[in-house]
């Protein structure tokens, strides 16, 4: 602890964050980001949200557009690179900046460094609270019996290992009982663009993840990705099924005033 | 090699409404992806298996002239004889002409997913020689006229009361009240047919799963046994294979082996694995007269040195389209090319052309589930942006795509721009979505629509509601 003490004023210096919003985040979903700037700050960081952040390009990345996001990916290095950490409440977010970016960039010698070294500070929310910040304490409850599955977005899951560390943080939350879906390490169909280019094949696969879903009965579906939470909530929706959905930050940092994501819960306004 | 990759879309929604395929793909999830996880936390150094897998082909593909010619000077040195193509059209000459120098009437065919690459049967039968398919699997499609639909099982596509169907249409000869209402029955019923046709085949076609550079060997992996009668029961014994089969010596095909039929069907080893070197010696008890390796190229040296060199690695074990989302969704026949799932999205557009096969890498979800079951540790979903990105800039993304992402790109790079736009769309979409926060139809988005609910924003951006709390607090 000595280590971490500021130099002029003696109490342990917070660590910076630049909280990577995501750009579905801004769009549709502001309370996810509310609630994970509640959970960092909880967690003993100084948030931070850079103005000139917009997307992290994945969209363009996975279209073939390599320029473009290289363009993009500039931007966000730039307004990223002087906080201690970087922090989004996406898995697939935070894998294209960590992962992606270095790549991206490799034959780029002025940007492959900053690259590199923005990568090594980026995390999906969960992972950074349980790996890097330890959050010692998770102080939320759900109303008494409240039963919920999780599902393993695919980037977080295969790219950054994602796996252990919700369910972690979520098994401190009172009142909140686990129960595992099958095959919850099965893609939901989201896939970014994919759904849009091929919405058939997509709804087969989301219609499949709806199903598991259902079989568990739960009330309550999470997971760290508002992609694939927007494709599971609206097919759940179009499916006439009552599974709440959320993302898992706001279920931690005890933030559920919002209406679900699609609605319902009576829907409540 | 014939690609119908443009009707992707037709396809795939035909795949999807027919409901005993749906059915039969089902067996793809349930038998395959259980069984290979099995396998591979069965063995402790499984992972490191991969490592020193990639290790080895990497090596091969460095030096592969090194090995093809090593391979070469081995064949010979065991009485064999090697043919080199460039191509498909000099691949099925050169097999047409062994066959016709033996005076074939019937060529016996173990698996081989390149022939099917080559289309060999078609050109044999063309020139008047009888191809027989002797896997199982193999057997049933020629008999309904279909190509393979999955690299190693190529009738999972059907079930069992199609083939049934189809033994009883076809061997018309057999007593028509005998029972075949098992696989074992139906596989029973098709060894005794083709048991007759083993002894009248004049030439055995084989693929192979491997190519021994040290002894000149070739390799089967089989779980019939029907390959083992393919290359030893005729006179003479074509190989074919593509060139990147290579592995310098007997230790490194162990080590690959050990893998193969572990990723593939979750066994630890495939029943049979059969080395063949040379023709028949003084003394064998059998085996053919004559032994030839056909190499073929067929676009594959190309990849050589460029960022789609890491599927030659590939072992063919089908790993990657039994896990993937979209191949449990739509089947193999739906890609229209020889090589179905993750894999053939990669090997398609490399050996027929972007231009012809551009659904094929797009229709990815991107989950990493391919790369992350590929015993080699192919990056399939990397390997399959590269050829997106091939396809933007040779022109061939559809325009529609093409502006509308370079318009949002443009957008990306203009943080001001970006948040008027978003500060508009988000109260404007949040509105439409109403009490019930979820919108049922949108014009332009009915790709998502007309599947599911398109949940509504809450009202603000997260930047707009952020600025102003910020403002709140320093007031």
């Amino acid at each position: 602890m000595e280590d971490s003490t500021s130099k002029d004023g003696g109490r342990p210096a917070r660590p910076t964050v630049g909280l990577f919003v995501t750009c579905l985040v801004d769009l549709f979903r502001p309370s996810v980001g509310f609630a994970t700037i509640e959970l960092l700050e909880k967690a003993g960081c100084d948030v931070a949200v850079p103005v000139t952040q917009t997307c992290c390009g994945q969209p363009a990345y996975n279209s073939g557009h390599r320029k473009e996001t290289a363009a993009i990916a500039r931007q966000v290095i730039a307004a990223f690179e002087g906080f201690d950490h970087v922090v989004a409440p996406s898995g697939s977010c935070a894998a294209m900046i960590s992962h992606h970016y270095p790549a991206l960039l490799a034959d780029d010698p002025s940007w492959v460094q900053r690259a590199q070294k923005l990568a090594a500070k980026t995390h999906e929310l969960t992972s950074f609270l349980t790996d890097i910040v330890s959050l010692k304490t998770v102080d939320a409850a759900m109303p008494s019996n409240t039963t919920v599955t999780y599902h393993d977005s695919c980037s977080g899951l295969r790219e950054l290992g994602i796996k252990a560390q919700p369910r972690a943080l979520l098994s401190q939350v009172e009142n909140l009982e686990l129960r595992e879906m099958e095959d919850s390490e099965v893609c939901c169909g989201f896939g970014g663009t994919f759904c849009a280019k091929y919405p058939a094949i997509s709804e087969v696969i989301v219609s499949a993840k709806t199903k598991t879903i259902a079989a568990t009965d739960a009330d309550l579906l999470l997971a760290g990705d508002m992609g694939c939470l927007m494709n599971m909530a609206g097919r759940l929706r179009r499916e006439g099924r009552s599974t709440e959905v959320r993302h898992v930050a706001e279920i931690l940092a005890g933030m559920t005033d919002a209406p679900p994501i699609a609605g319902t819960e009576e829907e409540r306004s | 090699m014939k690609v119908h990759s443009a009707d992707f879309i037709e396809r795939s929604a035909e795949a999807i409404g027919d409901a005993q395929l749906q059915r039969a793909l089902g067996n793809v999830r349930a038998g395959f992806i259980g069984k290979r996880a099995k396998a591979a936390a069965a063995l402790p150094e499984f992972e490191a298996i991969r490592d020193a897998a990639v290790d080895i082909k990497n090596h091969v593909l460095g030096h592969l002239d090194v090995y093809l010619e090593r391979f070469e000077t081995n064949v010979k040195a065991a009485g064999g004889h090697v043919h080199w193509a460039r191509d498909d059209d000099e691949a099925r000459s050169i097999i047409l002409d062994i066959c016709r120098k033996a005076d074939a009437k019937t060529v016996t065919k173990g698996k081989s997913m390149l022939t099917e690459e080559i289309e060999l049967n078609a050109h044999l039968q063309e020139h008047g020689i009888e191809a027989v398919e002797t896997d199982l699997g193999e057997y049933i499609i020629q008999l309904r006229g279909e190509t393979p639909s999955h690299i190693i099982a190529p009738a999972v596509h059907l079930n069992r009361d199609q083939v049934e169907a189809d033994f009883r249409r076809v061997h018309s000869h057999l007593d028509r009240t005998r029972v075949l209402d098992s696989p074992e029955s139906l596989l029973g019923e098709a060894r005794e047919v083709l048991r007759q046709r083993y002894f009248e085949a004049d030439v055995g076609i084989t693929g192979a799963n491997f190519l021994v550079a040290e002894t000149g060997s070739s390799v089967i992996v089989t779980n019939e046994g029907n390959g083992d009668l393919t290359q030893t029961l005729p006179r003479v014994h074509i190989a074919l294979a593509s060139i990147e089969k290579i592995v310098p010596t007997m230790e490194d095909l162990s080590t690959i082996l050990r893998l193969l039929a572990r990723s593939a069907t979750g066994q630890e080893m495939s029943v049979y694995t059969t080395i063949s070197t040379g023709p028949r010696r003084d003394g064998d008890q059998d085996g053919p007269e004559e032994y030839h390796v056909v190499l073929l190229d067929n676009g594959r040296s190309a990849l050589l040195g460029t960022e789609f060199q890491e599927v030659l690695r590939c072992i063919r074990c089908g790993a990657c389209m039994n896990h993937c989302p979209v191949f449990h969704a739509v089947g193999g026949h739906a890609y229209g090319a020889v090589y179905p799932g993750p894999i053939g999205a990669v090997i398609t557009p490399a050996l027929a052309g972007i231009d012809k096969a551009g659904h094929l890498p797009n229709a990815s979800t991107f989950c990493g589930r391919c790369e992350s079951v590929c015993p080699m540790r192919i990056p399939l979903p990397k390997l399959m942006r590269q050829w997106r990105e091939k396809e933007y800039e040779q022109g061939y993304q559809p325009g529609g795509m093409r502006r509308g992402m370079s318009l949002w790109a443009f957008a990306a790079r203009h943080p001001r721009l970006y948040r008027i736009g978003a500060s508009i769309a988000a109260p404007l979409l949040s509105r439409l979505g109403g009490t019930r926060h979820r919108i049922s139809r949108l014009p332009f988005a009915s790709g998502w629509t007309d599947a599911r609910d398109l949940p509504a924003p809450e009202g603000e951006t997260f930047m707009q509601a952020y600025a102003k709390s910020k403002t709140r607090n320093a007031a």
